[in-house]
């Protein structure tokens, strides 16, 4: 039953032929994101640019897990290294702030090929668990008493929120919205890049039918660790700006929460969808809003329901679920 | 006579392909029928479908009672043992372990422990192995095992899906001599499915054919056995 | 050398906790071919209701049998409702649910005792027995409930029916209901089982690192790494690979590397099981299907 609806996830994924009107959906959605930082109160701002990290680190998580079918609860510790890597350099080494995702991002794409290439060995549930236990471990690591000097120790590091360049009329938190959206543009546009041709059927196939997919000439171990890198490293760039934006790096905010939450929102968005990772960032970032005035547990409460609910009810996530609705209305209008 | 078991228009099948198409076929208390046919004509999945094990629609009665569509556990608490193909036994339990679990459904403890005695006095090899575990047993035994199992649980009804594969022949005979030792003393009615047409056609008196999931001939036994036609074109010999 | 000894009693205490928790997992695992991820949180939140009925006047052991019983039917409740309609999906599928259980419970226990850290009492004498420097009462307590426990699971396993139903239905479905058992009960009851036995372990673990809703994550992983060790599919070696999990993490992070980094000897060696010998010390050879 969830099998074939997940398989069925993938081929109705957003990784296709654009048509002009999905362009102009883009266009519009766009626009307003480009307006709403001018409307809004500066919390706002703050929470809609997490969303959009958020995005761009479900993107990550969704192209290993949803269409390489690479089970990670530990992608936390990605986000982590990248914040991490922000953060240091930031404050030990001066680098100013829009260098430091690049580095962010190398470091996870090589840390994430290289943790990869064992995980060729582990299968679905082993590699869960395998990465189940990254995700617990990461904070105590992050605390280890030898690299204090770097990582601040429980503690951890503050950084400073940097101001709009060129002496532009936006304060720090508008410049910031902008700057993230730039680079969620830019990787969302890399990404579907990447998974709506070769590759992407690629990492399907492999997903799916592992062994025809070598039959026809496809070199699984390169791709899956290379997917593995290319995921950690979008995390990472996430998890760098998640840094800038927050001003602060502390062990205690990478907790199997994270990973989990993470989770929650590749599922909740959509697996194996592009769309899925822009409405898994907005799921995640507004429920506990909502729930926060019901109790601190409440935003969890309603993670683990969603959870479930969606496995039974909608295992597609949101974006199946937008996608059936527009095709519905598609067929109408054609009438 | 009522029959024992009594199917109508069965068809059965695995995902979306389909199997049987529409079988009758009965089988009166006490007696002993052969399903015969090639690989792949249904013969398996016939007796699969009779215990709701596969997906399957039509009429299956037990005494006059319908069982389709009613699930595995219960068909087999009102009195049907089924040997699956492959024997299954419980491979890393032991023999004495298995047996008892044939008499699961049984509350009965003296029955159970008379019920064991028969069949250890059926098989002497098994009370020789009874603590052995079942996987290290060789294939005649594990089939010896098989059939004690099924029997723990008095059933009226035997379903045995090839019980001489991959047997050796010495092994065959004594397993079969004993299957008519069986229902003789203990009137177990034995539907049997046997890709050795021979050897079934001399235990039955009843046989059915299925081609392709079609029943194309039925009949007493030892008519089918005398028919050469038969025997050359369908049977193989 | 007093250190030493110390750390090897304290570490078989631990081991004790985790050899629970490890053979609870794999009880499930031997069931479905499933690892319960959200096994230690079940075994907290039993703790937590143990707490409450503790704090509602009732003795220690009559809350702690009453608890049992209560994990017992949530376990079996659990299975049939949220587990069994997964029967037949994808891994992920229900790696999922497995932690949507597992952050549920999590949040249940903050939201109704909150997140504030709560003392849980020990059944056993504050005083160490014959006032030695190695082992104290509760750690003795709890390797001793261990031992117990395990016996029980032994006794009942090998020598009663239902267990003996249990452990066929658990080997071979199929020929299982070729004899009458009802496969969804027994792994229903496997359920409840592995509940109860959890809760064993929350409740003996609780008195040393005090009840919050966050006190068994490390510990679940410990019991991870024991039963990969020992053979996720033995539980005989499950319960030794705890045991020896909690004495190599006692003894490394007291000699070697640091308590503060003990958590990633665990990651270490579930890592290092699952890729050079995933069967562990004393499971069967697992084959991958194609």
């Amino acid at each position: 039953m969830h099998d074939s609806t997940l398989k069925r996830a993938v081929t109705l994924s957003g990784a296709q032929r654009p048509g002009k009107e999905r362009m102009l959906l883009i266009a519009a959605v766009l626009l307003v994101a480009c307006v709403l930082p001018l409307l809004l109160p500066n919390y706002r701002i703050f929470q809609l640019t997490l969303a959009m990290i958020y995005a761009v680190a479900l993107l990550g998580l969704n192209m290993l897990t949803g269409y390489n079918g690479q089970i990670s609860l530990g992608h936390g510790a990605f986000y982590a290294i990248g914040a991490y890597v922000a953060a240091i350099l930031m404050d030990k080494f001066d680098v100013p702030y829009w260098a430091t995702l690049p580095a962010a991002g190398l470091v996870c794409l090589v840390v994430g090929f290289l943790f990869g290439l064992p995980a060729l060995r582990l299968e679905g549930l082993y590699l869960a668990l395998a990465t189940f236990a990254l995700a617990v471990a990461t904070p105590q690591l992050l605390k280890y008493k030898l690299i204090d000097d770097w990582t601040g120790g429980v503690q951890g590091i503050v950084i400073i929120k940097p101001d709009a360049p060129f002496d532009l009329p936006l304060n720090p938190d508008q410049w910031l919205y902008y700057f993230t959206l730039a680079v969620t543009v830019v990787m969302f546009v890399l990404g579907w890049n990447l998974l709506r041709g070769r590759i992407g059927r690629a990492l399907v196939a492999i997903r799916d039918h592992p062994i025809a997919a070598e039959t026809m000439g496809i070199n699984a171990a390169l791709y899956k660790s290379l997917t593995f890198g290319v995921s950690a490293m979008y995390t990472g760039i996430a998890g760098a700006l998640g840094a800038i934006v927050v001003q602060f790096v502390a062990p205690d905010s990478f907790t199997v929460f994270l990973s989990i939450s993470l989770l929650v929102g590749v599922v909740v968005g959509g697996l194996a969808s592009i769309w899925g990772a822009v409405f898994g960032g907005l799921f995640t970032q507004f429920i506990p809003n909502v729930a926060d005035s019901i109790s601190k547990a409440a935003p969890w409460a309603i993670y683990g329901v969603v959870l479930i609910a969606c496995m039974y009810l909608m295992p597609d996530g949101i974006a199946g679920g937008v996608r059936r609705l527009w095709l519905r209305l598609r067929s109408r209008t054609n009438r | 006579m009522a029959a024992l078991l009594d199917v109508r228009g069965l068809k059965a099948g695995y995902g979306a392909g389909q199997v049987l198409h529409g079988i009758d076929f009965a089988l009166e208390d006490g007696g002993i029928a052969a399903i015969l046919g090639a690989n792949g004509a249904g013969k398996t999945t016939t007796l699969r479908a009779v215990c709701n094990m596969v997906r399957s629609a039509g009429e299956v009665r037990l005494s006059g009672e319908r069982i389709d569509g009613v699930a595995t556990e219960d068909i087999v608490r009102r009195g049907v043992a089924h040997v699956p193909d492959g024997r299954g036994t419980f491979a890393h339990l032991t023999v004495e372990e298995n047996l008892r679990l044939g008499a699961y459904t049984s509350r009965d403890k003296a029955a159970v422990a008379a019920g064991l005695d028969t069949a250890y006095g059926y098989f002497p090899r098994l009370a020789e192995r009874r603590r052995q575990q079942a996987g290290t047993l060789s294939g005649g035994e594990q089939q010896m095992l098989a059939i004690s199992r099924a029997l723990m649980l008095r059933p009226r009804l035997l379903l045995l899906d090839e019980p001489s594969f991959g047997l050796a022949p010495l092994i065959v005979e004594e397993i079969f001599a004993i299957m008519r030792k069986i229902n003789r003393e203990q009137k177990v009615a034995i539907l049997l499915v046997e890709q050795n047409a021979g050897l079934a056609l001399a235990l039955a008196s009843h046989a059915y054919l299925l081609e392709t999931g079609r029943l194309v001939i039925s009949g007493p036994a030892a008519e089918i056995r005398r028919d050469e036609s038969i025997r050359r074109s369908y049977l193989g010999y | 050398m007093e250190a030493f000894w110390h750390q090897v009693f304290s570490g078989l205490a631990a081991g004790g906790v985790y050899a629970s928790l490890a053979l609870a997992l794999v009880m499930i695992y031997q069931a479905t071919h499933l690892v319960n991820f959200a096994q230690g949180e079940m075994a907290m939140f039993s703790t937590y209701i143990a707490w409450a009925l503790i704090q509602a006047g009732l003795p220690y052991w009559a809350a702690f049998f009453l608890t049992l019983g209560i994990a017992f039917a949530g376990g079996i409740v659990i299975e049939r409702v949220v587990i069994r309609p997964l029967a037949g999906s994808s891994v992920l599928a229900v790696v999922i649910v497995f932690i949507g259980l597992l952050v549920i419970f999590n949040a249940m226990a903050g939201w109704i005792f909150s997140y504030i850290v709560k003392t849980f009492p020990s059944p056993f004498p504050a005083a160490a027995p014959f006032g030695n420097k190695y082992i104290g009462s509760h750690e003795l307590g709890v390797i001793a409930v261990t031992l117990i426990v395990l016996v029980l699971l032994y006794l009942f396993f090998r020598h009663t029916k239902l267990g003996l139903a249990m452990r066929a239905a658990a080997e071979n479905p199929v020929s299982s209901r070729l004899v009458g058992i009802r496969v969804g009960w027994m792994l229903a009851l496997g359920w409840g089982l592995a509940a109860a036995v959890g809760a064993v372990a929350g409740m003996m673990v609780a008195p040393i690192v005090f009840l919050d809703p966050n006190m068994m994550s490390g510990i679940l992983l410990y019991a991870f790494a024991g039963a990969l060790l020992g053979g996720i599919d033995n539980p005989a070696g499950a319960v030794f690979g705890g045991f020896a999990v909690g004495v190599l993490e006692n003894l490394i992070g007291a000699f070697v590397i640091g308590n503060e980094l003990k958590l990633s000897v665990a990651l270490a060696l579930i890592v290092g099981v699952l890729v050079v010998r995933p069967q562990g010390l004393f499971g069967q050879r697992l084959v991958t299907r194609v």
